[in-house]
């Protein structure tokens, strides 16, 4: 089998920081159950001059500081995100001007709620596999959205990580894919509204856990495995409790799940959530680690991922661009009134 | 105040990849780019060679901006710096990513990528770069 998969891959976690509790301050509620109920402690909150292109951007541009790859060859660039700065106007062409990939390429932005990262990821790999190009760049980030006061609000958060596929000095070969999707609708944001909606309980059993459950049952069948041929597991994260439950469901143990596991600090960055988590355990990984990754996207659908980690990844100047941990280190903290400021929660005429 | 679509539309290289010249003759680089250099003028005609800047750098000097234009008002209080690029050239940018007062001179930067600003909620937006502390 051709070996495709991740050449190169970056990460971005904007700086600021909000507590679950002092969220929970002004709503009246109890900000340490908040945090154990949903275990997140705070979440990162993008400043007032970032969107999903700048992290994006700054994402792809750490890695393609890892390698000496010319952003020329880069001939694709899909972004997933469910808050793409325009409604009708690209992301993707902002940022492969921005690491200087234009003109030869195809662009498209994708949406598929908290999926779309990972879509964009198969997509590179089928055009690698077809030989329509030579690299080509996934990206899932957002800056989610949250309406005040609701339980989505402990949660939506701000990141991204972007991801090289190609054929060439591999370091984590995509050994297999799957997918699982059905019309389930457990949160949606309808055309020209600035929140999203959900089914409370709805979006738990019918939706997270039914999609990742088939997709990993389904993936594990494909590649012919067992939860404990893996080293690290990584699963969508929209809130603490989740990732653990379905770990357990599957028959992972915690301690395969933990470093891709960032929703605790940083929450939930929608598109960005698994792969900022499968950027995580690149970070750490070491050749023949095997990863295993299921995203989820409401509405309802499920990427899974095989991935195998090759010597290569001794040669990728990891150190050249900032580690998630660092960059969740690297943080200061905001009030809820410098919250509402920054993501536009006043309204003013 | 809406700004031209068009205008912003062709400096896209400077402002999203700090891209400036270099004179062959004399070796001085240019940021933005100029049609010729000032010391060799007209030897350098045609000599002018475009090159991608490191985006990282120094500053020079700052100012905090307490009482900002209109697209602005919502940042202040901001710093505001001129930065001397390891290549030479000095220019003007928005220091982000730390608090007003850690800001010093001789201060090492490096470039960051965000919205500049906006047309309104319904005009284009404008992205390019600012500098933040070299971590």
């Amino acid at each position: 089998m051709e070996d495709i998969g991740i050449v190169s891959y970056g990460g971005y976690i904007p700086r600021l920081r909000i507590t679950a509790k002092e969220i929970a301050s002004i709503w009246g509620k109890d900000g340490e159950r908040m945090s154990s109920g949903l275990g997140v402690y705070e979440k990162s909150v993008p400043s007032i001059d970032q969107d999903t292109a700048t992290i994006s951007v700054e994402a792809a541009r750490a890695a393609l500081r890892r390698t000496n790859i010319n952003p020329l060859d880069i001939e694709a660039i899909f972004i997933g995100s469910e808050s793409h700065p325009y409604a009708v106007k690209p992301t993707g062409t902002i940022v492969g001007e921005a690491i200087g990939a234009t003109p030869d390429l195809m662009i498209a932005d994708y949406e598929f709620a908290c999926k779309a990262g990972t879509a964009a990821i198969q997509n590179c790999v089928a055009l690698v596999k077809a030989g329509y190009i030579r690299y080509g760049l996934a990206i899932g980030a957002d800056t989610a959205q949250a309406a005040p006061g609701d339980a989505l609000e402990y949660t939506a958060a701000a990141g991204g990580a972007a991801f090289i596929i190609g054929k060439e000095d591999v370091i984590a070969s995509i050994n297999y894919t799957y997918s699982y999707a059905t019309d389930t609708p457990d949160f949606w944001r309808r055309a020209e509204r600035k929140y999203p909606s959900h089914g409370g309980r709805f979006t738990g059993t019918p939706a997270y856990f039914k999609h990742i459950t088939s997709c990993a049952k389904g993936l594990l069948e494909k590649a012919g495995t067992k939860p404990e041929d893996y080293d690290y597991a990584i699963f969508h994260q929209p809130n603490g409790k989740f990732p653990k439950k379905v770990a357990k469901i599957l028959g992972f143990t915690s301690e395969q799940i933990k470093q891709g596991l960032l929703v605790p600090f940083i929450g939930n960055t929608y598109s960005g959530s698994s792969l900022v988590g499968l950027a995580s355990v690149l970070d750490v990984a070491k050749p023949g680690d095997r990863i295993f990754l299921v995203s989820y996207g409401s509405g309802a659908g499920s990427d899974g991922f095989d991935i195998t980690v090759t010597d290569n990844i001794m040669k990728l100047n990891r150190e050249n661009a900032p580690s998630m941990k660092e960059m969740i280190d690297d943080k200061e903290y905001i009030s809820y009134g410098i919250y509402a400021k920054y993501t536009d929660l006043l309204y003013w005429e | 105040m809406k700004e031209s679509v068009a205008r912003f539309w062709r400096e896209i290289p400077q402002r999203y990849n700090i891209i400036g010249n270099k004179c062959t003759v004399c070796g001085r680089v240019f940021f933005p780019p100029r049609e010729s250099c000032p010391y060799c003028r007209r030897k350098s005609l045609g000599k002018m060679q475009k090159i991608q800047l490191s985006g990282k750098g120094k500053i020079v000097t700052y100012t905090i901006i307490h009482s900002a234009t209109e697209d602005f008002e919502d940042q202040v209080p901001y710093p505001i710096a001129i930065v001397e690029l390891d290549e030479g050239p000095r220019i003007t940018a928005q220091i982000v990513d730390c608090k007003p007062e850690d800001v010093k001179i001789d201060m090492r930067v490096e470039s960051t990528f965000r919205k500049i600003r906006q047309d309104g909620s319904t005009g284009a937006i404008y992205y390019g770069y600012k500098f933040r502390p070299m971590r």
